[in-house]
């Protein structure tokens, strides 16, 4: 098949599943407990995301002393907990990485 | 300034954190997609029509090695199941909009625009203008998105590997998930996403991170439940 429509269809699959549940809302019952469920969205997904990228280094588990990311996203959580400042976050979390890289 | 432009610069400035982490992303991808013999026009074309970087990555790389179109649009879409549920998730606060509007919003509805505006909407709830927000933050990154990939394209992925600018991503989540974790559920509907998505790491297109948000969304729920 011609790439140019496999990735014109690409986009209508991915668009659709983005558009379908935005589409859809109202014009049918949503049960409450569907309701609640959604809450807790996004920190599941986000969790997800992080939980892998700080674990895992080239592929593979460490959650020894040695890997950087893990000891980095853990400053990070501890300043995002009590600052609550997302760019004070990301800079203490980033400082940390370097240093920790640098000397080692 | 109107309310709508306010709205609108609020989200482009939410979404600048991520940008930090997504342009390297886009050009590395610009970079990989003409590795994969994919022409200069194609590669951009495609996050121009996808616009989702983990299932351009995974497109192009199959692309490359002449898998079936079916093959690659089942990937695409599995890679990119975790939309349904941003669409699900922000629905209730976009249900009053145009259809034009609808549209337009989902075709820019990524992970890092729906952070930042989920965590505005669920704090301030449904207001008649709270989409302009979700507009400049998906804008924004859409924007850069186009740039970097062009960038990749002409210039190669010219970013040294000791600058760990792909770690801002990670961080931004980390920043805003930490002050949304208030109560039992929410710690243990992240915390058990976490988990599953650590022991599910290994299976193919991102189902371990479908996985995982199922299992935080269930657990949360049902611990809200019995309360």
């Amino acid at each position: 098949m011609n790439i140019w429509l496999v990735m014109l269809i690409g986009g209508v699959v991915t668009f659709g599943m983005r558009f379908s549940l935005i589409y859809l809302f109202g014009k049918f019952e949503i049960p409450e407990t569907m309701r609640r469920a959604l809450h807790y969205v996004p920190p599941a997904v986000l969790s997800a995301i992080i939980f892998p990228e700080l674990f895992f280094h080239a592929n593979h588990f460490d959650i020894s002393l040695s890997n950087s990311r893990l000891l980095a996203g853990v400053v990070a959580a501890l300043v995002a907990w009590i600052s609550k400042n997302t760019l004070l976050t990301i800079l203490a979390g980033m400082v940390a990485l370097l240093v920790l890289q640098t000397w080692r | 300034m109107n309310e709508f432009k306010k709205l609108f610069w609020d989200g482009v400035r939410a979404e600048f954190p991520l940008l930090i982490g997504v342009f390297p992303f886009g050009m590395i991808y610009g970079a990989l997609a003409l590795n994969a013999g994919l022409s200069a026009p194609a590669a951009q074309a495609m996050s121009a029509l996808v616009f989702a970087g983990s299932a351009q990555f995974v497109a192009a790389q199959l692309l490359h090695d002449a898998a079936p179109a079916f093959v690659i649009l089942a990937t695409v879409a599995v890679v990119n199941l975790r939309h349904v549920l941003y669409s699900a998730s922000l629905a209730p606060y976009l249900k009053n909009l145009s259809l034009k509007w609808k549209i337009m919003l989902s075709y820019l509805l990524t992970d890092e625009a729906y952070a930042p505006t989920i965590l505005k909407y669920e704090k301030e709830g449904a207001t008649p203008t709270n989409h302009w927000f979700l507009f400049g933050a998906g804008l924004a990154l859409w924007t850069t998105w186009q740039i970097s990939t062009a960038l990749g394209v002409f210039l190669g992925a010219a970013i040294p590997d000791s600058l760990p600018l792909d770690f801002a991503l990670p961080l931004t989540f980390i920043a805003m998930v930490a002050p949304a974790l208030k109560n039992r559920p929410m710690v243990a509907a992240a915390f058990s996403a976490g988990c599953v998505a650590l022991l599910a790491y290994s299976l193919p297109f991102k189902l371990g991170l479908i996985l995982a948000a199922l299992m935080g969304i269930l657990v949360g729920t049902f611990l809200e439940g019995r309360k």
